[in-house]
């Protein structure tokens, strides 16, 4: 059960543009407002909007549903586990292992504006990325359960 | 004696709102010691310019947590309620 050819066009045209912009808000999280969970909720509309604007089979001949079960746990996961190798280098847990250290997102701030350095934040924009992948996961995952109720949605 | 406990619990209730609404003035003090701390340091500390998630993912991590792990039992919650049925008895659902 397609829709119309309009909406069918239009899904494929917004769904890249969906992608970026939900990854720019997810990756400069620490730069701007937005983060994790609202890139992540960004990317699951364009999942979304795929699904209304196909039907269910041609979704899965693209996605599996169970590779979004998938990036929500692993997304948790990673998330847990940058907060533990803190823990595993002698600081407490959530400590910000990463920051100031001049390595990998390490570059240290001083006081007052400046034009937004991505190499920042230390393990702000990992924690980020693990939310954002969580999120997108889990948000397409409740919308498609929610979603395959519509009629021929699931046959 | 039942209702004698529920008058009580009654004034208690209405005494506290009336005095929890009165005694503060809304929105005083407009900052405190912790968030002038976090504009004052957090930038620094962290390296992030955006002090709203430096809070939320490294001074409030658990809380983040927290979070995350909400949203990972709501989606078993909604799972649960939204699965798969077919045509068969109710004690034989399928399970996916």
């Amino acid at each position: 059960m397609n829709m119309s050819k309009i909406v069918r066009s239009a899904a494929h045209l917004l769904f890249p543009a969906i992608l970026v912009y939900g990854f720019y808000i997810v990756v400069h999280g620490h730069l701007t407002p937005g983060g994790g969970f609202q890139g992540g909720a960004v990317i699951a509309t364009g999942f979304v909007l795929l699904y209304v604007a196909f039907s269910y089979q041609r979704l899965q001949e693209w996605f599996h549903l169970d590779s979004f079960k998938n990036a929500e746990a692993l997304g948790l996961l990673l998330f847990i586990v940058t907060a533990l190798v803190a823990l595993g280098l002698g600081a407490t847990f959530f400590y910000n292992w990463m920051a100031n250290t001049g390595g990998l997102f390490g570059m240290p701030v001083p006081f007052g504006p400046n034009p937004g350095y991505l190499n920042t934040a230390g393990t702000i924009p990992i924690m980020n990325i693990a939310v954002g992948v969580e999120v997108l996961g889990a948000m397409s995952v409740i919308l498609f359960y929610m979603l395959r109720g519509i009629k021929g949605g699931d046959e | 004696m039942r209702k004698i406990v529920s008058v009580v619990v009654i004034l208690v209730l209405a005494v506290g709102i009336l005095v929890s609404t009165t005694m503060f003035d809304f929105g005083n003090p407009a900052s405190g010691e912790m968030d002038t701390y976090m504009l004052a340091n957090g930038q620094v500390q962290t390296g992030g310019n955006n002090i709203v998630t430096d809070v939320v993912f490294d001074y409030r991590g658990f809380d983040t947590l927290g979070e995350a792990t909400v949203l990972f039992t709501a989606v078993l919650g909604v799972g649960l309620v939204f699965r798969r049925m077919r045509n068969k008895k109710e004690e034989e659902y399928e399970y996916e």
